[in-house]
């Protein structure tokens, strides 16, 4: 038993955290965030360079991590930046792309841009209803649909598109200049996108991709936890801070039990959410990698969404507004919950587990 | 970052958990699977048991009769007796008074006392809480004045755990009321058989009879009881409370909860279908076994962090906290999944004849009523939170 870093992984953290602390500060990230292409581009390469994306991949995929723990690492430091920049659709990318050994230089080098678009209007979270369809057509095949709510396709060069092949899903690389991309802002900042697929011509990844598609977006369920733990750390900081400083009555806020509790209660859920992060980070290449995972985005979901609203409870009007960074993590800690499935989503993984056993 | 237990951890498990299967006597696991009133006499049976073995003073330093485990030693230790249904282990003497004696204690105290607590000669019971001192145990008022070579001791000490069966009691008693509320306290052995000392029953919320009040009416106890130096008994009193805190999450005991549960899911049946099928039992269920998992990772955490700093942080809090709440939240489930028949008074699920309620449940109400008192005990949950306050937020 050990839960400290490796050193690797505490030398990623430590540099990523360094680099988004000094070069891509809050106000910075929220001049960029709201508007396409929702990132810094200039950013992104630089971010690449310091190797945040190739702590994604294994070392025989190219990469020097892969792991649960390499995803828990990044993301979190990226949490903890409130960034904006699109890597959970690198991560989920790549993920895949070494299930089916296709070559990752553009990803890992940052050079190009993923997003995986699985989820759809009427079925945000659910391999087995999907409707985007593909179809054989010369060497090829062509897809029909629409994906919806992919992240990071606002600012994507290729697309890895999950559609239904035969009755199963399928994996297909679609380039992003070949589909009808529709980018927005998120409430929260960064960037996502609605993909149009007609006819759209598509490479064949892999015919049966359940599996691997269950595990990319275990894997990006996953990096949507170790985010929230950044975040919410952050959040919890910055709002003892606020307790300490701010007075009325003659006194610091944080003086009364009333706040000093609900804090305590914070604290409480944030030291659970990185444990159960910790425990689906251990898991993601075991066999019971889903019940983890979705443990974790369960809890995480209740976690996120307390800290979040007390946070601005505590701070009273000035959380409200858009200049103070506690309404932009807020927004970000509620938010996430919709992503790769929500809070009952997963708490009914977990349940079907119960019936089975 | 390595989740696993070492293979030397692990094949201490595997002894443990053949010791256990091989040594724990079927009455006494039934006993207390069935969550009936554990005897002095089943208690005492299950301490010689493993003190015979060496494993009965977990937490003692070897010196003293302890096994010398590590911290996670001790953990996997309490894990395997609650996955087999063993008894507590009852810690007044064991795990209270013996790690104080061997930090405070003069070597005589030592020599005559510790022995006695390891071979079952004395049952000891603590003397802390007054009726007007609970969680501000400071302001306690059971006064021991010195005579001679004696303290006189006169007050009154209350939610003695088990007292009906001991023999002997640790108190703090104020010896000096001139001082400062901490400053003035002294921790003080006391016989229980010395003239003046009466104790009453407190019957609890299900009716069991558990705790007690004692009183001291001019108590004469030899001055060579006092534990440390006069006066300076909260040093001893704050020792207590933070050591030997691996088990303060009940993780273990939650296990258990959650497995019973889920059987009695299995077997109730609601609505033509087993009541683990039904949605929103089923959810209840998934999302304590959601926290339980995360206190798991939670308190492996701060064990390895104890065992890396060689002592447990403040943060320990924490464990009791939410350790307690996810416990309270399985009991409550346990008692939910019975529906009615979870009514009958303990004693009372059989005229003889046919049962009120599905066997080997009885008492789910009771055990739910009972173990609202792990949040108040040991410290109240409330005041954890003051302590996580000041050391761990800082305000």
């Amino acid at each position: 038993m050990d839960f400290n870093l490796t050193e690797d992984r505490r030398m990623l953290q430590d540099s990523l955290t360094r680099y988004l602390g000094d070069k891509y500060p809050v106000d910075h990230r929220n001049k960029v965030a709201y508007a396409l292409p929702c990132h810094d581009p200039a950013k992104w390469d630089e971010m690449a360079e310091l190797g945040a994306l190739f702590a994604l991949a294994p070392e025989d995929a190219g990469g020097f991590g892969g792991t649960g723990f390499d995803i828990m690492v990044v993301f979190e430091a990226l949490g903890r930046a409130l960034s904006p920049e699109p890597m959970l659709g690198a991560a989920m990318a790549s993920r895949l792309m070494t299930k089916v050994g296709a070559d990752q230089e553009g990803l890992l080098s940052g050079a190009v841009k993923y997003a995986v678009a699985v989820g759809e209007v009427e079925a945000p979270y659910e391999l087995d209803q999907i409707a985007c369809t593909a179809t054989a057509k010369g060497d090829g095949h062509v897809l029909s649909g629409r994906k919806s709510s992919v992240y990071g396709g606002q600012a994507a060069d290729v697309i890895l598109v999950a559609a239904m092949l035969d009755g199963k899903p399928a994996l297909f690389e679609v380039q992003a200049s070949d589909a009808q991309i529709a980018g927005y802002p998120m409430m929260d900042g960064g960037g996502a996108a609605e993909v149009l697929l007609d006819d759209t011509p598509a490479a064949l990844l892999l015919a049966d991709a359940a599996e691997a598609l269950t595990d990319a977006l275990n894997a990006g369920a996953l990096a949507l936890c170790a985010e929230a733990v950044g975040a919410m750390e952050v959040t919890h900081a910055t709002t003892l801070d606020y307790l300490r400083t701010r007075k009325q009555f003659g006194v610091p806020i944080g003086k009364f039990q009333v706040l000093q509790h609900r804090a305590v209660d914070m604290l409480t859920e944030i030291e659970q959410s990185r444990s159960i992060t910790i425990k689906a980070a251990a898991e993601l290449d075991g066999p019971e990698a889903s019940r983890f995972v979705s443990m974790a985005k369960n809890l995480i979901g209740r976690a996120a969404r307390l800290v979040a609203e007390e946070s601005i409870q505590m701070h009273g009007g000035i959380a409200m507004t858009w200049e103070y960074p506690i309404s932009h993590y807020a927004k970000r800690l509620v938010m996430l919950d919709a992503q790769l499935g929500d809070t009952d989503y997963h708490l009914s993984r977990v349940m079907a587990g119960l019936r089975a056993a | 970052m390595d989740l696993s237990f070492s293979p030397e951890e692990i094949a201490f498990r595997d002894e443990v958990r053949a010791y256990l299967a091989e040594n724990l006597p079927k009455r006494i696991s039934d006993a207390v699977r069935n969550g009936t009133e554990q005897t002095k006499e089943m208690a005492e049976e299950w301490h010689a048991i493993l003190n015979a073995k060496g494993w009965l003073a977990t937490t003692w330093d070897v010196e003293f009769g302890g096994p010398g485990w590590t911290p996670v030693q001790k953990h996997i230790f309490e894990e395997e007796c609650c996955r087999a249904y063993a008894p507590r282990i009852v810690p007044f003497g064991l795990n209270m008074l013996g790690p104080v004696l061997q930090k405070f204690g003069t070597k005589e105290q030592q020599d005559t006392i510790l022995p006695r607590i390891l071979d079952g000669t004395d049952w000891w019971c603590q003397g802390y809480s007054e009726p007007g001192a609970g969680s501000d145990l400071a302001s306690l008022k059971t006064r021991a004045v010195r005579d001679g070579d004696h303290y006189v001791i006169n007050g009154q000490k209350t939610w003695t755990t088990l007292g009906q069966h001991a023999n002997k009691i640790f108190c703090l008693c104020r010896t000096d009321p001139e001082a400062k509320q901490q400053e003035g306290i002294s921790f003080i052995l006391v016989d229980l058989d010395t003239p003046g000392i009466e104790m009453r029953p407190i019957k609890l919320i299900e009716g069991g009879h558990e705790v007690n009040e004692v009183f001291f009416t001019d108590v004469r106890v030899p001055v060579a009881n006092l534990v440390g130096e006069e006066n300076k008994g909260w040093t001893i009193a704050k020792f207590l409370l933070t050591h030997e805190r691996t088990g303060i999450a009940g993780v273990g005991f939650s296990m258990q909860s959650l497995e019973e549960v889920k059987a009695l899911a299995r077997k109730v049946r609601r609505g033509g279908r087993p009541l683990i099928e039904d949605p929103l039992f089923a959810a209840r269920i998934a999302q304590a076994e959601i926290d339980l998992e995360a206190m798991k990772i939670t308190n492996l955490r701060m064990l390895f962090k104890a065992q890396q700093q060689g002592a447990p942080g403040p943060e320990t809090s924490i464990l009791k906290i939410k350790g307690t709440v996810i416990h309270q939240e399985l009991k409550d489930l346990a008692r939910r999944a019975l529906g009615p028949v979870a009514a009958p008074f303990p004693g009372s699920m059989t005229d003889g004849n046919i049962m009120f309620g599905p066997e080997g449940t009885s008492n789910n109400a009771a055990r739910y009523f009972n173990n609202r008192k792990t949040s108040i005990f040991g410290g109240s949950n409330e005041i954890q939170r003051n302590i996580l306050t000041k050391t761990m937020l800082e305000l």
